[in-house]
């Protein structure tokens, strides 16, 4: 189970806001190709832990470590340029452009096109053609054309994942994908997720539990900015300790 | 406030975006009494049109953004009392510093956001307009900058006493520009720009040098008022304090305002729009002229958001 390389390895990551410790020591691992899930209550710093690894948050300590390099210390540009792609659990969308235009933002970051000044946009076909074949593979292409303010929540959902897999990722952080989604239209996501190549390492945040337990290969648990326990999801629904959690009383 | 989606075909040129050009030659024959302020119209779509760059598609709110056309406005002054007096490298030369003002402000300014950028804009312009004022031997302060001669356009077209010659000129330049500008903006830099207005945290999230995009563009912005202001020295011959003024700042941002921000032709519809107004109303009610600017802003910004162009988006719409 060790044996896989990692994508993405923290050691001992920390973060405090003062008195206040947010991220306790968190030592994870996540080998490539994973599908691993983190859970825990609300306020257990899940997305804090996520904001750490894009550096979105500069950790108090520890070390975090990307396909065995440590990437620490470089700025979430940097951090996005060595494979990590995140979707927020907020929706975060460029609400005025089109569906096509949101993927097209990352498709030309990604390639190192988006600071061309002297061409038009439209005149990088290959990179517009990129973008549409994704939104054929997410189902979105017959809303390319459409502001994405327009679209109903479940789709926006979509094209968050959609900016994400643009950047080509190859650790995708999906904090809440179905959060807010119709439970009809979850299945959606779901498929899409499962449908990713296994050269992507996936670290999903989710409530619904359905969602977890058929995605996910492995399980953490977080409690009050610590791991409480990891395992496969059998082990997990097994845990006491990860029921009393869940039950609302204190873990021992 | 902000203008429909572009799609990656919108760089095709559209018939109306020939429009103001002839409006702006056919204005030259039909009112040749006006040319002189036809020219400073002119020069105000140039100055609406750089702050467009930085405020409807960066995002960025300036309340400074004259701190670019007065630095502008006073390097073609200072440069052409002291002999240097061929129009176009003096442009150059204005624009230039201006663009480097734009960078070293720029560099602290975009680190802050929201009202401090503000405050923070207000008050490199304001300083500047101080440093203009105490250096009298060099600027000529309060009295403004005298004895400024300039030499015929390409060594062919004198400016003459009707303005026909400047009219023509700040045309030629402010095409330039508008060409440089629109072909930036549907750029994929320039997407880059809208996608950080609409959503910063996003686009640091994929990846994009946000810091450095915005001060390019603020530097380019700055570099274009600059010229606008050098525009100003040469086609009036006279530099005054005013234009590095917070009234310049503002009537700038209420200019665009009125014609529309993030589209690019907002500057051509608010500062015509604007300076006719001023003109007309000056001349009716010169006590308070400015309190009717001041209603027909509050009218737009309450009824007509997006400007005389959001107006139009709107029927357009509803047309369809």
């Amino acid at each position: 189970m060790n044996a896989a390389p990692l994508a993405l390895e923290t050691r001992g990551l920390s973060k405090s806001f003062g008195a206040l410790t947010v991220a306790h020591a968190i030592d994870f691992r996540l080998p490539v190709g994973a599908r691993h899930a983190l859970i825990g209550p609300n306020g257990a710093g899940k997305t804090t832990f996520i904001n750490l690894v894009t550096g979105r948050l500069t950790p108090s300590a520890g070390q975090i470590l990307l396909a065995g390099a440590d990437v620490t210390a470089l700025s979430p540009e940097k951090r996005v340029k060595r494979g990590i792609g995140r979707t927020f659990q907020i929706t975060a969308l460029f609400p005025g452009l089109s569906v096509l235009e949101n993927v097209l933002l990352a498709v030309s970051e990604r390639h190192g096109a988006a600071g061309d000044m002297l061409r038009f946009a439209g005149s990088r076909r290959d990179l517009v053609e990129e973008s549409e074949v994704l939104l054929e593979r997410l189902g979105l292409a017959d809303h390319a054309g459409r502001a994405v303010r327009e679209l109903p929540y479940g789709r926006q959902r979509l094209v968050e994942i959609a900016i994400a897999l643009g950047l080509e990722p190859k650790v995708l952080l999906l904090d809440e994908p179905a959060a807010g989604v119709p439970s009809a239209e979850t299945g959606l996501i779901l498929d899409i997720v499962e449908g990713l190549g296994r050269d992507i390492a996936v670290l999903i945040i989710e409530h619904d539990m359905d969602l977890v337990f058929r995605l996910a290969e492995r399980i953490t648990v977080m409690v009050q900015g610590a791991i409480l326990v990891e395992g496969t999801p059998e082990e997990i629904a097994a845990d006491p300790r990860v029921r009393a959690v869940y039950l609302g009383t204190e873990a021992s | 406030m902000t203008a429909p989606p572009p799609s990656p075909a919108a760089h095709r040129l559209r018939l109306y975006e020939i429009l103001p050009w002839l409006c702006a030659g056919g204005a030259f024959f039909v009112f040749p009494d006006y040319l002189a302020l036809g020219g400073q119209i002119l020069i105000m779509v140039l100055f609406a049109l750089s702050l467009d760059l930085v405020l409807g598609y960066a995002g960025i709110v300036t309340l400074g953004h004259a701190a670019f056309f007065g630095a502008g406005a006073y390097v073609a002054g200072i440069l052409a009392a002291h002999g240097w007096t061929e129009p176009l490298t003096l442009l150059l030369a204005a624009g230039a510093v201006a663009c480097l003002l734009g960078l070293v402000t720029g560099a602290i300014v975009l680190r802050t956001s929201g009202l401090s950028l503000l405050m923070v804009t207000l008050v490199v312009s304001e300083l500047l307009q101080e440093a203009a004022n105490k250096l009298g031997w060099l600027t000529g302060g309060a009295d403004g900058l005298q004895g400024i001669t300039i030499a015929p356009v390409l060594g062919l077209f004198r400016f003459d006493l009707f303005g026909r010659t400047a009219y023509l000129y700040c045309l030629v330049i402010l095409f330039l520009a508008w060409a440089l500008a629109r072909l930036i903006v549907h750029s994929p830099f320039g997407r880059s720009l809208i996608g950080i207005r609409e959503n910063v945290t996003r686009m640091h999230a994929i990846g994009s040098p946000v810091f450095r995009r915005r001060l390019r563009i603020y530097a380019i912005s700055a570099a274009l008022a600059g010229i606008a202001g050098a525009l100003l020295t040469q086609t009036t011959q006279f530099v005054a304090l005013q234009v590095l003024s917070f009234e310049l700042s503002g009537s700038v941002l209420v200019m665009l305002i009125l014609g529309g921000v993030g589209r690019l032709y907002g500057a051509f519809i608010g500062a015509p729009l604007y300076m006719i107004a001023q003109d007309q109303l000056a001349r009716d009610d010169p006590a308070h002229w400015l309190f009717w600017i001041g209603l027909l802003l509050v009218v737009v910004v309450m009824f007509a958001r997006g400007g005389v162009l959001g107006i139009v988006d709107r029927l357009r719409g509803a047309l369809r």
